[in-house]
């Protein structure tokens, strides 16, 4: 039974990212496609985790931290990127 | 238009740390677990990355006052002189050796020459990585 569960969040999940990719190609400005990305990374960490509890293992949580960083990065950096329109400044001026 | 981003730079002193200490533990366990010397400082770079999207290069110069080029090739120099130390000893080149050894706080422990080799390897990840990240973004 919570196999099935389990199952049913997975088909739930990809859906939810099937969505996120329509709005990437799809997103009108800039941000909807940032927000749309960290969604994206979002959901696939949690289907890792789901997957992690079907298969009975612990080898997939260093893939949830470094996934969970790579999409914390990448947000931070389309931020900036669209606030100030250069990622790595050198010289911060304020 | 003045930016305000106190929360961004608070939260990121915070995690630099977590990222950082998450790599060194990749690193470590490299050896019977999923992990080491590539991914380690593929991790560890990312931290530096980090670090100079959040702030800027010239304030990351102040507190890591390396050249990443060196880094990179100081690295390599480790890899490729751990494994001209079996080519001396008459063994192939790059053969590596373990043993086991009584430390005084962790008890019995594996030591093995395999540890240098992937340091190396972290150095010219963490190097190569860092090196083109900025050469990227140089252009404005």
């Amino acid at each position: 039974m919570v196999k099935f569960l389990m199952l049913i969040s997975l088909v739930l999940f990809s859906f939810t990212i099937l969505i996120a990719v329509y709005r990437i190609i799809k997103g009108p400005t800039k941000p909807d496609r940032v927000i749309a990305l960290d969604m994206i990374g979002v959901n696939l960490l949690a289907a890792i985790a789901v997957v992690s509890c079907i298969l009975l293992t612990k080898a997939f949580m260093e893939v949830i931290l470094i996934l969970g960083i790579l999409s914390f990065i990448g947000t931070i950096a389309f931020s900036k990127y669209i606030e100030r329109g250069i990622i790595v400044e050198r010289r911060h001026n304020r | 238009m003045k930016e305000n981003d106190v929360i961004l730079r608070t939260v990121t002193r915070v995690v630099v740390f977590i990222i950082l200490t998450f790599g060194v533990e990749l690193f470590l366990s490299g050896h019977h677990n999923p992990g080491g010397g590539f991914v380690g400082g593929l991790v560890l770079s990312s931290a530096l990355v980090l670090l100079y999207v959040v702030f800027d290069i010239e304030t990351v110069h102040q507190g890591v006052p390396f050249d990443f080029r060196k880094i990179a090739a100081f690295g390599a120099m480790v890899s490729l002189l751990s494994g001209t130390g079996a080519a001396v000893l008459g063994k192939p080149f790059l053969t590596q050796g373990f043993g086991y050894f009584d430390l005084p706080i962790f008890g019995l422990t594996e030591l093995a020459t395999v540890t240098i080799f992937e340091a190396g390897v972290a150095l010219t990840v963490i190097g190569t990585v860092v090196t083109i990240i900025l050469s990227i973004s140089k252009d404005v």
